[in-house]
């Protein structure tokens, strides 16, 4: 029987493969996506903005030298491929990436694309060129990068400071796009011109963002759709009563908050909703070191214990959460430590009456106990996803000794107060990646940019520097982990938790995946189709 | 009455140079500007790109001389440039006008067609059944919050149409583009027409009280003759202000309802605005508003001559 069928194989084989590749080729060409987006952004330049409301549209109309596999939910090196760069190599010393650049691939306004614009683009995003972007959120992020060289119409090389093996994760990312030299900065504010899938027609404020389809893209039979049509609706509860009217064929990924999911699963039970592993956006505490008496560790660390991490995700994410550290937990972090090792952490286990009673200590030792309790505000953006857990936060700190406030401010105020250390504890968002570099230099690394509660450790500089020219991935996970356990010991932004947000499309929108460890990296929407 | 419309013209330019100056001010006293919103989304602030960019958009400038250029460059009809999307502001304003004013326009329709007969019925029928549920509907509408409301009917249209009636910049035929907007008009006119039927109610009791009424209706007139022509040609008066004010404050003050059925309009957009510390949009909005309101205000006056013969305006 088992000869028989080991036979036969071959033959099945050969029988199936006009099938699979039938299904393979389905897909229909053709129909504008409709979907929603939340808000207004300022512009339209992927470079100048810093919020997915904006990169997730603009994604579709650039191009990077590498991308992220759209169809791979976990973004690493592995999962890298080759976009407007057809090849690329090291070299031996690991301090200079060669691309070589795919030829023939005209920008939308119908030029060429060359070496040039990759030059252009990155001395735009080091601020090194001629021209200045009016916002450069991500300067810091190049900080290796000694120098772009270009060799000919179709080579440029990276020539970085030190090895760097991390590096082409930061190219891959959405930001990296590529832009056309002629075009100036302001008008890519406007107007933007790429190499992408789809064109850029028209952006109005609080209306609409609407891409077509570029005839004349590189990659064969891509896009399949004729166009993306984004309507902005900033109330949520229209934007969810849109997708359930069939009016919108996608949610915004990965923002729907768990009730609106779990209204559109049981008002639309055949649409597609999916929830993400987190996209590495974490809640945590924002401690001033500077600020007396929160220049003592020993205050910091009795925060830092108070916490009931389980019950933030149960209360605010309805139980749709992980605990994790500085590093995105696993399934959808590439570098973070799995639950048993976080528990060991300080002020991670499960005991929490046995960390808040230790935390009371500390808090004795400081001179506070339940006759002088320490008043305080704690400082938050007057948004829902940071006020919720604030509130929380308020009433978790009062079981060490702590009365907190809550101090809102509204979002012109809110960075500008932290960046002038006008605020004693605030509870923030921040990204864990997708990988560790340069996020851990940027928010940990003494006197950063981002570094906005002051906390400084040479030990941990050190670790940092080591980590980013590991290419060892086992070696540089034990590295990491090492930050994860001096982080957490030194109650430097205890993380809080990871949300998990969901998606849901309705059942004829196909070839989209989510991204399990990115906000940014899923929206080129090039093999997305409609089988309507 | 030439005399009095030069004095009048006078002091409406004198308001509207006292609201540009208080609305200058005010958003400036506000902390943060666009520079401070643009860092803020990016998480940093850094101070020579912040530096530069208030230098290019004039805010480094003395605020005596960031105010006359702005109005100098209004006097030539020069609105600048969006902070925002560097578009010129009148491209950005003038096409959501339009949108609000038929918003507006119609929500008024809806507020004053049904508003003042209901309010005359129940004048002319105090204390009967009619009069009752009148006013309680009245009460119930003028308690409801609009945004409730709405989200409510959204609801209702999905669960039983299967569509949703919020604003689409697409082209529609004419049942589209009348439930486009008669739905979210309605929502705004229905607490307004309670409004105004409880003033006509109460305006109109006054005057059925007086004695010209009873003169009329001794002298054999019709009671449709008494209550149309005398009685609420008279008692119109108040309403008119207060339909003058309501066109005015509409213009401005529909934020709720173009928040939940995403009408793209003035309200909006100047909410939106102000949170961008987009000063251009913000200014002339504001000023576009404050016209409309002084301009409204003007023609009410002009209004309440033709209406009452006793009132007149002298030089």
């Amino acid at each position: 029987m088992h000869h028989r069928l080991r036979t036969l194989a071959p033959i099945l084989a050969a029988l199936l493969i006009p099938f699979v590749c039938h299904t393979a080729a389905a897909q229909k060409p053709g129909g504008v996506l409709k979907a929603y987006n939340p808000d207004s952004p300022g512009g339209m330049s992927i470079m100048e903005e810093a919020t997915v409301v904006a990169a997730g549209p603009m994604m579709g109309v650039f191009n990077n030298l590498i991308m992220f596999d759209q169809h791979v939910p976990q973004n690493s090196l592995r999962s890298i491929v080759p976009d407007l760069a057809t090849q690329w190599s090291w070299n031996g010393d690991g301090t200079a990436l060669t691309f070589t650049l795919r030829q023939g691939v005209k920008f939308h306004d119908g030029k060429p694309f060359t070496s040039r614009d990759v030059k252009c683009s990155m001395d735009l995003q080091m601020g090194t060129g001629p021209e200045k972007l009016r916002l450069n959120p991500r300067q810091s992020s190049w900080y290796n990068i000694a120098a772009v060289t270009t060799n000919g119409d179709w080579e440029v090389t990276f020539q970085l400071k030190s090895p760097q093996p991390a590096f082409p994760m930061f190219l891959a990312g959405a930001f990296a796009a590529i832009y056309p030299c002629h075009v100036p900065p302001t008008q890519m504010r406007q107007h933007p011109i790429g190499t992408g899938p789809f064109k850029f027609v028209e952006y109005r404020m609080n209306e609409s963002i609407k891409l077509t389809r570029n005839l004349d893209y590189w990659k064969p039979g891509r896009p399949y759709l004729d166009g993306i049509e984004y309507t902005i609706i900033k109330d949520t509860s229209t934007a969810t009563l849109g997708f359930i009217s069939g009016k919108f064929d996608m949610t915004f990924p990965y923002l729907l908050t768990i009730p609106s999911f779990n209204d559109i699963k049981s008002q639309v039970p055949n649409a597609i909703c999916e929830l993400d592993s987190g996209e590495g956006i974490n809640r945590h505490l924002l401690v001033n070191y500077h600020k007396p008496p929160f220049d003592n560790p020993q205050l910091r660390r009795a925060m830092a214990l108070s916490i009931d991490r389980q019950a933030f995700i149960d209360t605010i994410a309805q139980g749709q959460g992980e605990i994790g550290g500085v590093l995105q937990p696993p399934p959808g972090g590439l570098w973070g430590m799995p639950a048993d090792e976080m528990k060991l952490l300080p002020g991670y286990g499960p005991a929490v009456d046995k960390n808040r009673a230790e935390g009371r200590q500390l808090m004795q030792q400081a001179g506070y106990g339940p006759g002088k309790t320490l008043d305080i505000k704690v400082t938050t953006r007057n948004l829902q996803g940071y006020r919720d857990a604030a509130v929380l936060l308020i009433d978790q700190l009062k079981h060490v000794y702590i009365n907190a406030t809550l101090d809102l401010a509204e979002t012109p105020q809110y960075f500008p107060k932290i960046l002038r250390k006008d605020f004693a504890v605030a509870l923030n968002l921040q990204t864990s990646g997708p990988d560790p570099d340069p996020v851990l230099k940027l928010f940990y690394g003494c006197g950063s940019s981002l570094n906005w509660d002051g906390y400084c450790s040479p030990e941990v500089d050190k670790l940092i520097d080591e980590q980013s020219h590991e290419a060892d991935p086992g070696r540089r996970k034990t590295l990491l982990w090492q930050i994860e356990r001096k982080l957490a010991e030194d109650s430097a932004r205890p993380i809080i938790f990871y949300p998990r947000g969901g998606t849901c499309r309705q059942p004829y929108v196909k070839g989209w995946a989510a991204m399990a460890n990115s906000l940014f990296s899923g929206w080129r929407l090039e093999d997305v189709w409609l089988d309507k | 009455m030439a005399a009095y419309l030069v004095r009048r013209f006078g002091l409406m330019l004198l308001t509207l140079f006292g609201i540009s100056v208080i609305i200058f001010l005010m958003l400036r006293v506000a902390p943060g500007n666009i520079a401070d919103v643009l860092f803020d989304a990016a998480g940093f602030v850094d101070p020579a790109q912040k530096a530069s960019l208030e230098r290019d958009l004039g805010l480094d400038q003395p605020l005596v001389v960031q105010y006359a250029s702005w109005i100098e460059a209004l006097a030539r009809g020069d609105l600048g440039h969006s902070y925002v999307t560097d578009r010129p502001a009148a491209a950005e304003i003038l096409p959501r006008i339009p949108i609000t004013a038929t918003l507006a326009g119609l929500a008024l329709s809806f507020a004053v067609l049904i508003g003042v007969p209901l309010g005359v019925l129940s004048a002319v029928r105090q204390n009967s059944l009619l009069d009752y549920v009148v006013r309680v509907v009245s009460l119930s509408g003028l308690s409801v919050p609009q945004f409730w409301l709405g989200l409510l009917v959204m609801m209702g249209f999905v669960a039983w149409f299967g569509t949703i009636p919020i604003f689409s910049a697409a082209q529609q035929d004419l049942a589209g583009t009348v439930t486009m907007y008669a739905v979210p008009a309605a929502i705004v006119g229905i607490p307004n027409s309670a409004f105004l039927m409880r003033l006509t109610r109460s305006s109109m009791l006054e005057v059925l009280r007086q004695d010209y009424i009873r003169t009329a209706r001794a002298k054999g007139a019709s009671e449709s003759t008494v209550n149309f022509q005398h009685a609420l040609r008279n008692a119109v008066l108040p309403l008119v202000t207060i339909i003058g004010l309501q066109a005015a404050i509409l213009m401005g003050g529909l934020v709720v309802i173009e928040t939940v059925f995403n009408i793209p309009g003035v309200a909006r957009f100047l909410i939106d605005a102000v949170l961008w510390r987009d000063y251009p949009i913000v200014q002339n909005l504001v000023m576009y508003i404050a016209v409309i309101v002084v301009t409204t205000n003007f023609l009410v006056d002009m209004l309440y001559a033709a209406l009452d013969p006793r009132i007149k305006y002298s030089d």
